[in-house]
């Protein structure tokens, strides 16, 4: 089925199945699973239910930002844990927080070209276990320890040891600030907060918003695609960590700007959570959903990426979006459901902005007109990261399966999942819901 | 001719000496393989080598050991001690070969095979789990009897060797390096590497350190035996185990006297072999390998296992199944109901499995599974859910139609008849039980219980998984309690009777254990369950003439459940049983015990006239394995006939009250 429209050329790709961890709050120790436990877990009890062996994938694809040590190719470490066998090939991809969708268009654009017929794609982080680094002055020192032979030599360089020298690079904050231009995350979200006129009391209704739609959800199980964790002591993981079912615009209120301190407005209530969790989907071509008589939960439209100011990169999703409406002749009424990663409470709300401001969609986006305001009855509509938790390689496939989930509930037909990038990326799909034809 | 060796020279003049026991998977040290190997040595010192290395050409492993099946036909003492002289004789001629020798050993190396190694200058182990060299003998009632006291010793000192000996525990190829049994553990590329490496440079054979030199002395031995003594105690009744006492008096008088504790060696084994503790300990030995064998009657493999029912049975069959290498999907209804089972399987995995690699996976084989995704993928479907009928004929019902073609499903049942849980399936058939004990992980024994109608082929699939999973395949007719809890019952009954009548708790259970069971009966009712005994017996009660004690009932009524609740008829202080002293007499203990163990024979004897097992060996097999009754007794039917006809005739209900066929009937074909 060749869509002359997208840019996603060649056969249909479907998505088969999905699945995720819930996400465990990651401040603080190291969590009980590494980001490749997560992922097996998700992916056994996904590949369980399939009528295929898991040795019937053509290839495995994960995003990843940051795996432990023991994980290189964390990919490829899953695909063998999950009993692929030695055959199926699997690599692992990094887009920062778009990695897991980054997995997804590589899955659909293999699928699409005839590469491959089933493919595994998905994302897994554990936060709790992104590394600790000795400084660099402390590795210079190692090195002058380790070429030291003599007991004098190693005297004297005992001595070149200062308190400073033990510091410790926290790899995770160092990755949520961005290299070019120096700022946090956090700051960047400030930065278009004060540019789109974003009060403290929007970004903190926004929040508690997200909160009690994740609760409501639970409430009514509309998480189908949580499979539980269960650690090695027994314990029982089955549930987001993260919600606070009785947050409040009062209660966020009493919290402190976190990145811009003092007078700043985005404070750890306002902002995604640090989480670990892992989410899949498995992708077929449409000979693969014949041949293993596969269920389909939707369709791989297409899927686009976007590159903007670092110092704006929460504005990212506007800038995906915007083409891909325009290239499928679509109008924001046509989209039934949208999932925009919620990396910022500001961030989401100066995108929801910025997408109907004229000068904006004119000088950045390259239209004639702003774009429709988006409904926020059709927006996240059951909680997103602020109260689910971002782990930043798996957010992309979590709102991707998410979307689908929600289209299959409602009955609904189109949507477009989309999220900001550090480094300043936007990135999009739109996904319809489809028998295979 | 050689039949089972073969000596093979290479270019650098080294012979490789080849062990390929004809007619064998395994390489035993047979009488003949013996002498050969005798005519061997004599060609390898003609040849004057650079060097030898001893091989063994099974995948299975270096050598299993000596000839068990030859030791239960010896009865003579001078019969034994003459061969044991002989073997003397051939390792002795290893020993003073002119030029260095190396054992080269893969997977299994036992008893005369880590002798043999060890007349050897040097050995080199493969580095895999497969790799096991240890000196069981005295499990089988016997002690190391090929040289392997004096040269343990001599090699890696006096208490690490006796450690070995006495425990009977096998090591690994690297746990061996460490001891320094063997000279270099390596990786299977390198092992004949390493093999030409010991060859050509020659190092200085490995010797125990001064300090582990010095329990041997003389002075310091009786101390030292002293004090191994106490340690054996603690696991092993001399009355009923003689041969680690006799081992630890060996050492004490000869360590250190080479010629001494050769000639002490053979006399000693020869007289521990010709002994009933001996030959029956052969006996149940060589009974388990006839269990296994019930396991060999069908090559069905399974790769994926679907157990239902997370409970402490459910889970810990899924977990022992994901041990031994299967995927096993768990099945119960909510992830809360599994996730005790996922902690307790880790628990496992750590203990057995010890490699933090080897742990994961064999917990990412483990997949708690509460949609029942399992079921159209699993090669064998465990049903062990909780004892209800129509619960378990509605899971049935569901699961018939989608399970795979050729799929075995079992069940766990202890209590209810195959032929009314089958009597719902379309194919009825296919219903096998295989009935656990618990704790699954220690219990070896798994009965695979056929009803009338079940396919005979099903039943020797099911005993080959249970093969497959490392446990021992008893084939039982379904009938009430089945063999091993029918036998058990009324033993556990009787206990609860004397109980009753005021005897002690701690006078019966000493009783038992006096009489060589590994648990009084009372404990064991704690330990089981008193609501499980209870249930037990009752269903017993259905069909069989069992009087199920009112106490039972009533301490089951006031919650006092055994080891769980925290008191049966023991008190429990953190899952330890509050014994008091005994304070009957001792000269009464014999006769409560034999009061206890007689019902158990009768129970035997019954369920073998009945045909509930197929011979009198494998029921004999199942009571031990199932049971842990006496094994230095040789199993129930087997201590009823050395008992004799004279003693035991007339106080065997069902022998006493059927006077023409009774005992020839029974023990005399």
């Amino acid at each position: 089925m060749v869509n002359a429209k997208t840019n996603l050329k060649g056969r249909a790709v479907y998505v088969v199945d999905g699945g995720r961890t819930p996400f465990l709050r990651a401040m603080g120790p190291p969590g009980p699973f590494h980001a490749s436990d997560l992922a097996v877990q998700a992916g056994r009890q996904l590949l369980a239910r399939q009528p295929i062996e898991a040795s019937a994938l053509d290839e495995v694809i994960l995003g990843c930002v940051s795996s432990g040590p023991n994980e290189a190719n964390i990919a490829r470490l899953v695909a063998l844990r999950l009993g692929c066998g030695e055959q199926v090939p699997a690599w692992t991809v990094q887009r920062n927080c778009a990695s897991a969708m980054q997995s997804i268009d590589c899955a659909a654009t293999n699928i699409a070209t005839g590469r491959s017929d089933l493919v595994l794609a998905g994302g897994t982080e554990a936060m709790s276990h992104h590394p600790v680094l000795l400084n660099e002055q402390m590795v210079t020192w190692l090195a002058g320890w380790n070429r030291a032979r003599t007991t004098m030599e190693r005297v004297r360089q005992l001595g070149k040891l200062r308190p400073p020298y033990f510091q410790p690079v926290i790899a995770l904050l160092r990755g949520l600030t961005d290299p070019v231009v120096g700022l946090s995350m956090g700051q960047t979200a400030e930065e278009i907060a004060w540019k789109f006129n974003i009060s403290r009391k929007e970004m903190d209704r926004y929040a508690a918003q997200s909160h009690h739609r994740l609760a409501a959800a639970q409430e009514s199980g509309h998480l189908s695609e949580i499979e539980p964790l269960y650690a090695p002591d027994g314990t029982l993981h089955s549930t987001d960590e993260g919600l606070r079912a009785d947050s409040s615009v009062e209660k966020l209120g009493q919290l402190k700007p976190f990145f811009d301190r003092t007078v700043g407005k985005v404070t750890a209530g306002n902002s995604s959570q640090i989480t670990d969790g892992a989410a899949l989907l498995l992708l077929a071509s449409s000979a693969a959903v014949r041949k293993h008589k596969l269920p389909v939960l939707g369709r791989i439209i297409d899927c686009q990426w976007a590159g903007l100011n670092p110092s704006t990169m929460g504005l990212g999703p506007v800038h995906a979006m915007a083409p891909l409406l325009q290239r499928h002749g679509l109008s924001v009424a046509d989209i039934d459901y949208w999932e925009m990663n919620e990396a910022f409470a500001a961030q989401i709300l100066a995108c929801l902005k910025a997408w109907t401001d004229a000068d904006y969609c004119r000088d950045q986006l390259h239209q004639e007109q702003p774009f429709a305001p988006i409904p926020m009855d059709r927006l996240n509509v059951d909680g997103g990261a602020i109260s689910i938790g971002h782990p930043v390689g798996t957010s992309g496939t979590r709102i991707v399966l998410h979307l689908l989930k929600v289209l299959e509930r409602k009955d609904a037909r189109r949507g477009i999942a989309s999220l900001c990038i550090g480094g300043g990326q936007g990135g999009a799909i739109l996904v319809e819901r489809q028998e295979e034809r | 001719m050689s039949r089972h060796w073969r000596i093979e020279q290479d270019g650098n003049g080294i012979i490789w000496l080849h062990f390929n026991q004809a007619d064998s998977s395994a390489n035993v040290l047979t009488v003949e393989a013996l002498d050969e190997l005798d005519q061997q040595l004599g060609e390898i010192e003609q040849a004057s080598p650079a060097g030898v290395v001893f091989c063994s050409d099974k995948p299975s492993g270096f050598i299993a050991g000596a000839d068990v099946k030859a030791f239960s036909r010896i009865t003579e003492m001078q019969e034994a001690q003459q061969q044991i002289l002989q073997a003397h004789a051939i390792f002795d001629r290893i020993e003073r070969l002119k030029c260095p020798t190396v054992a080269m050993i893969h997977g299994f190396c036992l008893g005369g095979g880590t002798e043999l190694a060890l007349a050897c200058r040097y050995r080199v182990s493969r580095d895999d789990p497969g790799t096991r060299i240890g000196l069981p003998e005295v499990r089988l009632g016997i002690f190391p009897g090929f040289g392997g006291t004096v040269r343990s010793t001599r090699l890696i000192g006096h208490l690490p060797a006796l450690n070995i000996m006495l425990s009977g525990r096998a090591l690994s190829g690297s746990a061996a390096r460490r001891l320094g049994l063997v000279d270099m553990s390596v990786p299977e590329r390198q092992l004949k590497a390493a093999a030409r490496h010991l060859l050509s440079t020659r190092p200085k054979p490995h010797r125990p350190t001064w300090l582990q030199q010095l329990p041997g002395n003389g002075l310091l031995r009786p101390l030292v035996g002293h004090f191994l003594k106490k340690q054996v105690a603690k696991q092993a009744d001399p009355a009923h185990y003689p041969a680690p006492y006799a081992l630890i008096r060996h050492w004490t008088k000869h360590a250190n006297h080479p010629k001494a504790m050769y000639r002490s060696e053979a006399a000693e084994v020869a007289k521990l072999i010709s002994s009933d503790t001996a030959q029956n300990l052969i006996r149940i030995f060589l009974l388990q390998d006839q269990l296994k064998a019930q396991g060999r009657k069908s090559d069905f493999k399974a790769a994926h296992v679907h157990v239902i029912g997370g409970g402490i049975m459910g889970g810990d069959i899924a977990a022992w199944c994901a041990l031994k290498g299967m995927r096993v999907t768990l099945q119960d209804r909510a992830p809360e109901l599994l996730s005790q089972a996922m902690g307790r399987a880790h628990g496992l995995f750590k203990k057995k499995l010890k490699k933090p690699l080897l742990v994961r996976d064999a917990l990412d084989r483990l997949i708690p599974d509460c949609e029942a995704t399992g079921v159209p993928k699993a090669d064998v479907v465990i049903e062990a859910i909780f004892e209800n009928t129509e619960a378990k004929q509605q899971l049935y019902a569901q699961l018939e139609p989608r399970l795979k073609k050729g799929a075995l499903l079992c069940t766990n049942t202890s209590s209810i008849p195959l032929e009314v849980l089958n009597s719902t399936l379309k194919n009825p058939a296919r219903l096998v039980g295989l009935h656990f004990f618990n704790p699954v992980a220690k219990m070896q024994l798994v009965e695979i219980v056929s009803a009338t109608n079940t396919d005979p082929n099903a039943a020797q699939q099911a005993a080959a998984f249970a093969k497959q999973i490392g446990r021992l395949p008893l084939p039982v007719k379904s009938s009430p309690g089945f063999l091993v809890n029918r036998i058990l019952m009324p033993y556990l009954l009787e206990a609860i009777v004397l109980l009753d009548s005021g005897t002690s708790a701690t006078a019966i259970d000493k009783a038992a254990t006096d009489f060589g069971m590994p648990m009084g009966p009372v404990e064991l009712a704690d330990t089981v369950g008193l609501d499980i005994c209870l249930a037990v017996a009752d269903k017993l009660a259905e069909s069989l003439p069992v009087n199920v004690p009112e106490m039972l009932r009533s301490m089951v009524s006031e919650g006092k459940l055994g080891r769980k609740s925290g008191q049966g008829f023991y008190l429990y202080n953190k899952g330890k049983a509050q014994k008091a002293a005994v304070t009957e007499s001792a000269n009464v203990l014999p006769g409560l015990a034999d009061r206890m163990i007689m019902c158990m024979l009768n129970e035997a004897v019954a369920c073998l006239r009945e045909g509930i097992v197929s011979d009198a060996d494998l029921l004999d097999a199942g009571i031990v394995f199932g049971t842990g009754f006496a094994p230095f007794r040789g199993g129930p039917i087997h201590y009823v006939k050395s008992e004799g006809k004279e003693k035991m005739q007339p106080r065997i209900q069902t022998l006493a009250s059927d006077k023409d066929a009774g005992w020839a009937d029974i023990f005399e074909h």
